[in-house]
C-alpha cells in the first residue's frame, strides 16, 4: 500500500462497481503511518510504528440508508472482499428501516487535492536530540510524527485527497510532584534551534518553580490565562457551544448568548478557520468546508455549526460541519494587549495551563477546572513563586465578557498533541487573556 | 479478517525471530453494531470491523513494538522487523530494559445467555423505537434518544515464552437520554449516565431494567424543571451506585494507577497524590472502605483471565478497612516498582501498546440496607447519575455534579432539587465514609470511555458499588 491515495480510489472504484440500481455509495477515508515515542525520566518509555487506514461506507437507496467502518488491510482481495460484504449487509439492514428524512449528502461534484509536505527527524535521531538538548532534566512527553491522510469519495465521481507529514513533541519539564513546565513544539519542518529555545525557556521556568509555592485561599484573582489555558477553555465552548442541534435541544453552553442576548467583550470574535488549519476541508457527505465560518462577532453569537444532517432537520445550509459540529481549527481573534504578559498582570496569578474542565452549570457556560503547569503568583509584573493548584468555577459570560481585560495582540498556533484511535488533525489559533476577578473555589 | 488462532500462532512462530529476548504478537479485531433512535427518527444502522496486529520485540536492552492491520505473513514479518528496528534505536537509553515473562496460556469468553443475534435486526429496531417513544410524552421533552450497541472484542496472544491466549469479550451499552425544557429552564435526565452496561448478551438489557427506564426519566426530567435548587451547604452525601462508579474511578482508580505513581503520565492524564511508600500503611478511607481489582465478576465490563501482557488475572484487594494495599500496576510497572501489583496491562485496540489501566475496580459491599442509610442521616442529600467530573492531575481536589438530588431530612427522603454538585478532597473524602450498603444494594456497572496515554487510548473498566454514605461534604447548586 505505498501509494495510498491510489488504493483508497481503487477501494472506492471497487465500492462503486457493487451499487445496484439507484443506490449512492459516500465513502471516507482516514490513515496514518505514525511514530510514537514516548519519554519518562528522559528516558524511552515506549516506542514504536502503527500503520493503518480505514474507510466509512454509507450506501443508500433514496432516503434509506446505512453505514459500516472498515478496517483495511492493505491485501487487495481481502478488503475488496470486505467492502463486498460490507454493501452487501448495509443492502439487508436498509430493508428493516424507514426513510431517514434528515439524510442529506453533496450532489455537486467537487474533487480538490491537498498536501502538506514535510519531514521529520527519524526516531534514532530524535531520541538523541530530546535526550541530548534536555540532559539533566526530568522530562516527560511524547513524540508523534509521519503521514496522516484523508479521503473522500463517492459514487457520482467526486474525490477528495488530503494529506499531511508534520511532527509534534509534546512535552514537560518536572522539578518534583506536580512543579512542572509543559511546551510543545509541532509543525512540518523540524528546526533544532527551535525545540532548543522552547527547552531554555522551559529551565527559566524551573528555576521560578524552585521556589516555595504559595496556596492561596479561594476567591477571585486577576489573573492571565496563556493561549494554552485559553485553549481549555474554548474547548468547552466548542462541546455544543456552536452546535444547531444542541442549541435546538435547549442543551447548549451558549444557548443564553441566543435567548436572552448574553454577550461576549466586544473584542471577542471567535471563528472556524478551517483555511488556518491542518485538519481536511471536507467531511464525510461530501460538503467542503468554507475557509471560515464565524461564531462570535464583536462579542455576539453569529453562526452555529450546520452539520448536513442538522442542516435537513432544522432547514438551514449546511456550512460544511462534521457530525458533532465541533470546531476542528478554532481561532479568536487577537486583541491589544501588547508587551511582557507579566508586566500587564502586573499582581495576580499567571496561568500556564488549566486542566480538566467540565460543566458546573452547562445552561451558564459556567466551567470548573484547575490549574496546572508553570502557574505563578504575580506581584508588580515579576513572579513570587509557584502557586499550589487551585480549582476555579466561572462563567465564560465573565471570562470572555465583562471581566475580560483584553486579549494579547499576538496568537499561538497549537496544533493538537492527542491520538485517540489516530492522530488528531485539530488545531487552535489563540491569543492569551487578561481576566479581572477569576473565581477560584478550592 | 478474522483469522483462526491456529493460523496466527503458526504465522508468528515461524517468523519468531531469533537473537532477540523477547517477542510477543497480540492479534486483536473489534466488531460491534450501533442501533440509535432520536426523537422519533431511526438513524442508519452502523456496523464496524477493525482489527490487527501489535508485534512487541525486546532485544539488547531496548524493546518496542509494530502495529499493523495486514496480518499476511509479509505483513507481520514486517511488523517485526519495524519492531526490533526500535527495540535497537532504545537499547541504552530505556526507562524498562528487563523483558517479560508470559508463558501461561489459556482462554476467556464472555458468558452470554441471550445472543445479540437471537433476535432479528427488524426486532431489535422496533424495540428501541418503542423505547424511544416512551420517552416522548410530554410536550416539555424537547430531544430524545435511545440506543444500545452490541460489541465483540476478541484478542489472541502468543509469545516466545509459549504462551497462547485466547479471549472474547462481548460487551451490551445501552443508553437513554432526555432533555426537558420549559420556561427557561433545561434539565437532563439519562439511563445512569451511560453507566449501566456490562459484558454478556441481550440479557444486559434486563440486568439493567432498560425495557421499564422510559416512564421514569421522563417524570423525572420534568420534575426536576420545577424543582428547587440544590442548597449549598455542608451536609452528609449518600451517593448512588450510578455515581459512584464516577466516584471509584476518579479518585481511587486514577490515583491507584502504578505508571501514574511511577510517572509516565505526567505529561497529560497527570500524576498521583500517592507514592510508594504510602502502600502497608496509608490510610486511604474510613476502615468502612474496601476496594477490589476483580477480574472475576460474571458480566461485569472489564472481566478476563488474563492481560494483554499475557499475565493470568485474579481479584485482590488494593484498599482494605481503609489501608491502602497494592497498586493498579501490570508485569512492566511492577518489574519497574518493585511491587506486586495485578493483571491490569490493557490496550485500547489492536493499534496501541498495554499500560497500566483500570479493569474491574470495585467497593465492596457493607452492611447496611438503603433504608438503614437513609435513616442514618438526619440532613443531607441523595445524589443520582454523574453530569459533571473533574478533578486535578493529582487526583486531590475534585468537583462532581449529578443529574438528580434529593434532600434527606430526619431521616427520610424529602425535596427532589435540581443541579447538585459537591467538592472535596480525595482522601479527606475517602476517610468521612460513614456507611456502605449492604450486597442487596450491590450493583455492576461501567465506564466505557476512560482516556489516557500517549498516544492516546480510551478504554472501557467496570466498577460496581453499593450506595455509600459520607458525612460533612460541601454541597451546593448551580445559578440556573
Amino acid at each position: 500500500m505505498d501509494d495510498v491515495a491510489t488504493y483508497t480510489d481503487a477501494i472506492a472504484t471497487f465500492a462503486t462497481g457493487l451499487l445496484q440500481g439507484d443506490e449512492v455509495l459516500l465513502a471516507s477515508f482516514d490513515g496514518e503511518r505514525s511514530d510514537f515515542i514516548r519519554f519518562n525520566g528522559a528516558k524511552v518509555r515506549q516506542a514504536g510504528s502503527v500503520q493503518q487506514l480505514s474507510v466509512d461506507l454509507d450506501v443508500s437507496s433514496g432516503a434509506k440508508h446505512a453505514t459500516a467502518t472498515l478496517g483495511l488491510s492493505g491485501d487487495r482481495a481481502a478488503d475488496e472482499a470486505a467492502v463486498r460484504a460490507a454493501v452487501e449487509s448495509m443492502r439487508q439492514q436498509r430493508e428493516v428501516v424507514p426513510d431517514d428524512p434528515y439524510f442529506l449528502y453533496a450532489t455537486e461534484v467537487t474533487s480538490t487535492e491537498h498536501v502538506n509536505a514535510g519531514t521529520a527527524p527519524a526516531g534514532d535521531t530524535i531520541i538523541d536530540t530530546v535526550r541530548s538538548e534536555a540532559a539533566g532534566e526530568d522530562l516527560v512527553g511524547i513524540w508523534a510524527a509521519g503521514r496522516q491522510f484523508s479521503a473522500f469519495a463517492n459514487s457520482l465521481g467526486q474525490r477528495n485527497w488530503f494529506e499531511s507529514t508534520t511532527f509534534n513533541l509534546d512535552w514537560s519539564l518536572y522539578l518534583h510532584a506536580d512543579k512542572a513546565t509543559k511546551e510543545g513544539y509541532a509543525g512540518f519542518e523540524w528546526d533544532d534551534s527551535v525545540f532548543a529555545a522552547k527547552v531554555a525557556t522551559q529551565r527559566q521556568q524551573l528555576e521560578a518553580l524552585r521556589r516555595d509555592p504559595v496556596t492561596l485561599s479561594p476567591g477571585d484573582y486577576r489573573a492571565f490565562l496563556t493561549p494554552s489555558a485559553v485553549k481549555e477553555l474554548t474547548d468547552m465552548l466548542a462541546w455544543g457551544g456552536f452546535s444547531l442541534r444542541a442549541h435546538r435541544a435547549m442543551d447548549a453552553p451558549l444557548l443564553k448568548m441566543v435567548t436572552e442576548e448574553r454577550s461576549f467583550a466586544p473584542q471577542v470574535s471567535i471563528r472556524e478557520h478551517t483555511a488556518g488549519g491542518v485538519a481536511p476541508n471536507f467531511q464525510r457527505q461530501g460538503f467542503l468546508r468554507p475557509d471560515a465560518v464565524e461564531l462570535i462577532s464583536d462579542g455576539r453569537f453569529a453562526d452555529h455549526l450546520v452539520s448536513p444532517r442538522s442542516a435537513k432537520e432544522f432547514d438551514v445550509p449546511t456550512n460544511g460541519a462534521g457530525d458533532y459540529e465541533a470546531p476542528t481549527s478554532i481561532a479568536i481573534d487577537p486583541g491589544t494587549l501588547s508587551g511582557d504578559s507579566m508586566t500587564a498582570l502586573g499582581t495576580g496569578l499567571h496561568i500556564g495551563n488549566l486542566w480538566y474542565l467540565n460543566f458546573s452549570d452547562r445552561a451558564n457556560c459556567r466551567t470548573t477546572g484547575m490549574t496546572r503547569f508553570a502557574t505563578f503568583w504575580v506581584e508588580d509584573g515579576e513572579i513570587v513563586a509557584p502557586v499550589t493548584a487551585l480549582r476555579f468555577d466561572d462563567t465564560a459570560f465573565g471570562l470572555f465578557g465583562d471581566r475580560l481585560v483584553g486579549l494579547t495582540d499576538t496568537s499561538e498556533v497549537l496544533l493538537d498533541p492527542l491520538s485517540y484511535g489516530a492522530r488528531s488533525t485539530e488545531s487552535a489559533r489563540l491569543p492569551g487573556a487578561l481576566v479581572e476577578d477569576m473565581r477560584f473555589t478550592l | 479478517m478474522a483469522l483462526a488462532e491456529d493460523t496466527l500462532v503458526g504465522r508468528f512462530t515461524a517468523l519468531m525471530p531469533s537473537g532477540v529476548d523477547h517477542c510477543s504478537m497480540r492479534h486483536m479485531t473489534e466488531t460491534s453494531e450501533q442501533l440509535l433512535v432520536r426523537n422519533g427518527v431511526v438513524e442508519p444502522i452502523h456496523t464496524s470491523v477493525d482489527g490487527g496486529v501489535l508485534v512487541t520485540v525486546w532485544a539488547g536492552g531496548g524493546h518496542g513494538y509494530a502495529a499493523s492491520p495486514d496480518t499476511s505473513e509479509a505483513g507481520i514479518q514486517a511488523a517485526i522487523e519495524r519492531a526490533t528496528l526500535w527495540a535497537h534505536r532504545t537499547a541504552g537509553v530505556g526507562a524498562v530494559s528487563t523483558p517479560p515473562v508470559a508463558d501461561v496460556s489459556g482462554e476467556y469468553h464472555s458468558t452470554i445467555d441471550s445472543p445479540w443475534a437471537s433476535t432479528s435486526l427488524a426486532d431489535r429496531v422496533d424495540m428501541l423505537r418503542r423505547h424511544e417513544a416512551s420517552l416522548r410524552t410530554d410536550d416539555r421533552i424537547v430531544d430524545s434518544h435511545a440506543s444500545i450497541a452490541n460489541r465483540t472484542i476478541e484478542t489472541v496472544f502468543v509469545t516466545s515464552d509459549g504462551a497462547v491466549v485466547h479471549q472474547s469479550q462481548n460487551h451490551v451499552m445501552p443508553d437513554m437520554r432526555v432533555v426537558a425544557h420549559a420556561d427557561g429552564m433545561t434539565q437532563i435526565r439519562s439511563f445512569g449516565g451511560f453507566s449501566q452496561m456490562g459484558q454478556g448478551g441481550l440479557e444486559v438489557l434486563d440486568r439493567f431494567g432498560f425495557a421499564e427506564a422510559a416512564p421514569r426519566l421522563v417524570s423525572e426530567a420534568i420534575e426536576l424543571l420545577t424543582a428547587p435548587n440544590c442548597p449549598t451547604d455542608t451536609m452528609d452525601l449518600l451517593l448512588a451506585p450510578d455515581q459512584m462508579v464516577l466516584q471509584i474511578h476518579e479518585s481511587i482508580g486514577h490515583p491507584l494507577e502504578l505508571d501514574r505513581i511511577l510517572g509516565d503520565e505526567r505529561n497529560f492524564a497527570g500524576t498521583s497524590f500517592v507514592t510508594m511508600d504510602m502502600f502497608g500503611s496509608f490510610q486511604y478511607g474510613s476502615p468502612l472502605l474496601n476496594v477490589t481489582f476483580d477480574p472475576t465478576v460474571d458480566g461485569e465490563m472489564a472481566t478476563y483471565a488474563f492481560d494483554d501482557e499475557g499475565t493470568p488475572a485474579t481479584r485482590q484487594h488494593l484498599i482494605r478497612d481503609g489501608v491502602l494495599e497494592r497498586p493498579l500496576g501490570g508485569a512492566s510497572s511492577q518489574r519497574r516498582a518493585d511491587m506486586d501489583g495485578v493483571a491490569n496491562s490493557r490496550s485500547s485496540a489492536w493499534n496501541r501498546a498495554p499500560i497500566d489501566r483500570m479493569a474491574n475496580l470495585n467497593v465492596e459491599p457493607g452492611d447496611q440496607s438503603f433504608e438503614q442509610l437513609v435513616g442514618s442521616i438526619e440532613r443531607g442529600v441523595y445524589l443520582e447519575t454523574n453530569t459533571s467530573w473533574s478533578i486535578d492531575d493529582s487526583r486531590n481536589k475534585f468537583q462532581f455534579s449529578c443529574e438528580r438530588g434529593t434532600l434527606i431530612e430526619d431521616g427520610e427522603l424529602t425535596t427532589v432539587v435540581r443541579n447538585p454538585s459537591y467538592r472535596g478532597v480525595s482522601r479527606e473524602f475517602w476517610r468521612s465514609l460513614s456507611g456502605v450498603g449492604d450486597p442487596s444494594t450491590f450493583e455492576v456497572m461501567g465506564v466505557p470511555n476512560c482516556g489516557k496515554g500517549e498516544p492516546s487510548q480510551v478504554i472501557w473498566v467496570g466498577h460496581a458499588s453499593p450506595p455509600c454514605k459520607f458525612s460533612d461534604i460541601e454541597v451546593f447548586g448551580a445559578e440556573s
